[in-house]
């Protein structure tokens, strides 16, 4: 096990090192210059170029590269150029928007899509799974932006119950923010719920097709019982690959939801500062998010030596 | 007697409730910072001009000069010098005071050698800064400049405290009748009343700004009620669902955007006149008006705002003719046309009339390529690098004419004649002599067709019927709301 987890921590940090190479010279080749850019069409060269130099952007790339880890590293991400403000600042507030964003829609998605893929892997072939199945495949089909324009027509615009934009902020009150993520929240879980009851159902067929299912019947297990002592846990291993992806592409992927309900999300940062020129903010996210994605696999590797103690075993041979 | 007691308390309450009234306005772009005085972000002005900053004039809604921190003002004869005498017992927000050391303190930092101002050169005709006594200050110009007293009344020139210049960018101070009280980045910044204002009480007990991006969302957020008024409504394609809507007024007004066809006037073949007259002909601005801004938009023939006492319709100068379009081209040696390219900034009235001028220079034998980019993008290549055939953009500077008279500007205009006009514009002190300038000058860049003159850009208002007092038109981008108040709420 402990061979396991340290052959994952290796590569994670490997992975993130050269994450930040690639970031890096990702950014330095992409043209435009953030001092011009908030000078506009009437400012003047000669103020743009105070501003370059107030930004410390007359500096060598080298220079600037190591200036950047190293001030990572010890929590300083710089101040962005747009806001002038510290870049952790930012970033602090927009993870408090997104984090709990993605954990909701994820176990929205979850609580919808756990239970409708083992009811319709039991019930194969019945009108329930077919109801349920053809309703999934909508859901994967449905784009989550149409999905989240058409509540917010039907929930703000024509019912009135939730507001259509923008979020309280915390301090507002824990249960009004959570109010405002809700059709968000929803929007983002839907359809990733229909893709998770998919594999939740095609998983859970397969694992009672397995031999060791078929012992358990034996021994004089109902389906039901089979399925819930033997069958899930077996069953969950794709599953959890799914989540494990989904966390990814939701807490990266809000950026539409985010544009959509104006929610001061990471998603909406990024894309604001790409299009400003906010290079310092971009680097830092974008490395977060990384970190982040790296991190979830890494925690997904772990909960699979956890639900299949082959993995375990493997590790110390 | 209970019941009295009862009613009285609803009666004290909703009025207090009534003087806090809080108007919800949503804007498209969100500031990237709250610092008037340096980048050009036009968001910054539609938040604090007039609401927190204040300068020594003050621009109204018709685009007007009016008295601000300076009550009156003096000229002396040769126009150079101004004795600005200021309102007494102004405060800045944080409780210190406002005399003339401010005035010069802000006019000497935007001038600086290291100065971020991005209009500085509004103060380079400064050679000096008099304190007569601390109401009294005095500017003397290098010459007689008439624009001086209307860019003055800029956001760029508002006049800040040294004690709290260096934060405004995050926590502005100003001498407005509203005060800073919060910015939630991505979301909205909120505004109070502020008391202690030395001029008119404002009627709103404060504002918030909420910044929506998207289109779509600004139309669902009017229809849900969470937005109060949106000044600036990004999506003319579903006006009319509002006009229709009798909860809500719709108010068609200008910008000071003209949106033109910048042409790369350095290169060839756009250096020929007789191509960028077959041009002009083969523009039908009342197609691009309809199909671009369904139809809410002004044509423009020249480079000036049409709501200006001094502008001149020009747009029959060059009348939509595809076959004298066609016959100029033959003169021009491109009987067969040629190809260019079209570079195309991310706003979506660029984006739909560029489709257009597609279309219609197609007409006439002009294959044009279309280039979408991002704003850093086309700063960077059309504006800096001028590595651009033809672009489509919108000039939202007030009376900016005189971009024409620097033959380094991106579409490198170098005319004499022209640069002549604006140096007489920048020395006159006679109104009627600058009006007569104005109109040559701008007969002279129609003339030429130094770029495609389509249409000045709209300023779409959609506000709640209840909401009195905004401003139909954007003389300059500002969304002042010291007159604006909720009827029925005082």
């Amino acid at each position: 096990m402990i061979h396991y987890i340290l052959k994952r921590l290796t590569s994670l940090l490997i992975t993130l090192i050269v994450a930040t190479i690639v970031i890096f010279l990702i950014i330095e080749v992409v043209p435009g210059d953030p001092a011009a850019y908030m000078m506009g069409l009437s400012g003047s060269t000669e103020a743009a170029d105070a501003l370059r130099v107030e930004l410390g952007l007359d500096k060598g790339a080298l220079e600037r590269y190591f200036s950047w880890i190293g001030g990572m590293l010890s929590g300083d991400f710089g101040i962005s150029y747009t806001y002038r403000v510290p870049v952790s600042q930012l970033i602090g507030e927009r993870t408090l928007v997104s984090v709990p964003l993605t954990v909701y829609a994820l176990i929205l998605s979850t609580l919808i899509a756990i239970p409708v893929g083992v009811i319709s892997a039991s019930r194969r072939g019945s009108v329930v799974d077919t109801i349920l199945m053809g309703v999934a495949q909508i859901g994967v089909a449905i784009p989550n932006f149409w999905f989240a324009i058409l509540m917010v027509l039907v929930f703000s615009t024509s019912l009135g119950w939730f507001s259509a934009v923008g979020f309280p902020g915390w301090e507002a009150g824990f249960w009004v923010s959570i109010k405002a993520l809700t059709i968000p929240a929803f929007s983002l879980a839907l359809p990733q719920a229909a893709i998770l009851a998919r594999v939740m159902r095609s998983s859970v067929l397969e694992v009672m097709q397995e031999d060791y299912i078929r012992t358990a019947r034996a021994k004089g297990l109902s389906q039901r019982q089979a399925l819930i002592r033997h069958g899930l846990r077996n069953a969950m291993i794709p599953v959890l690959t799914i989540l494990g992806l989904q966390f990814s592409f939701l807490l990266a992927g809000g950026i539409i939801i985010e544009s959509i309900f104006s929610l001061p999300g990471l998603g909406r940062l990024v894309f604001q500062s790409i299009a400003q020129r906010d290079l310092i903010v971009v680097k830092s996210i974008v490395t977060l998010l990384v970190m982040a994605v790296v991190m979830i696999t890494f925690i997904v590797d772990l909960l699979y030596a956890l639900v299949d103690p082959r993995l375990r075993e493997g590790g110390r041979g | 007697m209970k019941k009295i007691g009862f009613l009285l308390l609803f009666y004290l309450t909703s009025r207090a409730a009534a003087f806090a009234v809080i108007l919800n306005v949503g804007l498209q772009l969100e500031p990237p910072n709250l610092d008037p005085t340096s980048g050009a972000a036009a968001a910054i002005d539609e938040v604090v001009y007039g609401n927190i900053f204040e300068g020594l004039v003050r621009i109204d809604k018709d685009g007007d000069v009016q008295p601000g921190l300076a009550l009156f003002w003096e000229v002396s004869t040769d126009g150079r010098s101004y004795i600005f005498h200021l309102a007494e017992g102004v405060k800045f927000h944080d409780g210190s005071d406002f005399d003339a050391e401010d005035v010069k303190f802000s006019f000497n930092r935007a001038r600086a050698k290291n100065s971020t101002n991005a209009k500085k050169y509004i103060f380079a005709p400064i050679v000096l800064i008099d304190i007569l006594d601390p109401l009294t200050i005095m500017i003397t110009l290098d010459h007689a400049r008439p624009d001086f007293l209307f860019n003055i009344g800029l956001g760029d020139a508002v006049i800040v405290a040294p004690e709290s210049a260096a934060g405004n960018a995050f926590n502005p101070v100003g001498t407005g009748p509203f005060r800073f009280k919060k910015w939630v980045r991505g979301d909205r910044v909120e505004l109070i009343k502020n008391d202690d204002y030395w001029g008119l009480e404002p009627r709103l007990g404060g504002a918030t700004f909420k910044f929506i991006p998207d289109p779509l969302s600004a139309y669902t957020a009017m229809m849900a009620g969470d937005i109060d008024t949106f000044p600036n409504y990004p999506a003319p394609e579903n006006l009319f669902l509002f006009d229709r809507d009798p909860r809500f007024d719709v108010v068609v007004g200008l910008t000071a955007g003209e949106t033109i066809l910048a042409t790369n006037n350095k290169r060839s073949p756009f250096d020929n006149i007789l191509v960028r007259k077959a041009m002009a002909h083969a523009i039908n601005r009342k197609e691009i008006i309809n199909g671009a801004m369904f139809g809410n938009a002004a044509p423009i023939g020249t480079h000036f705002a049409p709501n200006h006492p001094d502008y001149v319709d020009l747009t029959g100068l060059y009348p939509f003719d595809l076959g004298k379009a066609r016959a100029l081209m033959k003169d021009a040696g491109y009987a067969n046309g040629f190809e260019a390219t079209l570079k195309l900034p991310p706003p979506t009235y660029a984006r739909r009339t560029g489709e257009l001028i597609a279309v219609e220079l197609g007409r006439i034998g002009i294959k044009l390529k279309i280039e979408n980019m991002e704003w850093a993008q086309w700063i960077d290549q059309v504006l800096r690098n001028r590595n651009f055939d033809l672009t489509v953009v919108s000039h939202v500077e007030p009376m900016d004419i005189n971009i024409y008279a620097n033959p380094n500007y991106y579409f490198g205009y170098d005319n004499a004649d022209f640069q002549k006009i604006i140096s007489d514009i920048d020395q006159s002190t006679d109104a009627a002599e600058t009006s007569r300038l104005y109109k040559e000058a701008e007969r002279k860049i129609a003339e030429d067709a130094v770029n495609g003159y389509l249409f000045q850009l709209g300023k779409f208002g959609v506000w709640k019927k209840e909401v009195k007092g905004m401003w139909a038109n954007y003389p300059i981008r500002s969304n002042d709301l010291r007159d604006v108040y909720v009827e029925g709420a005082d």
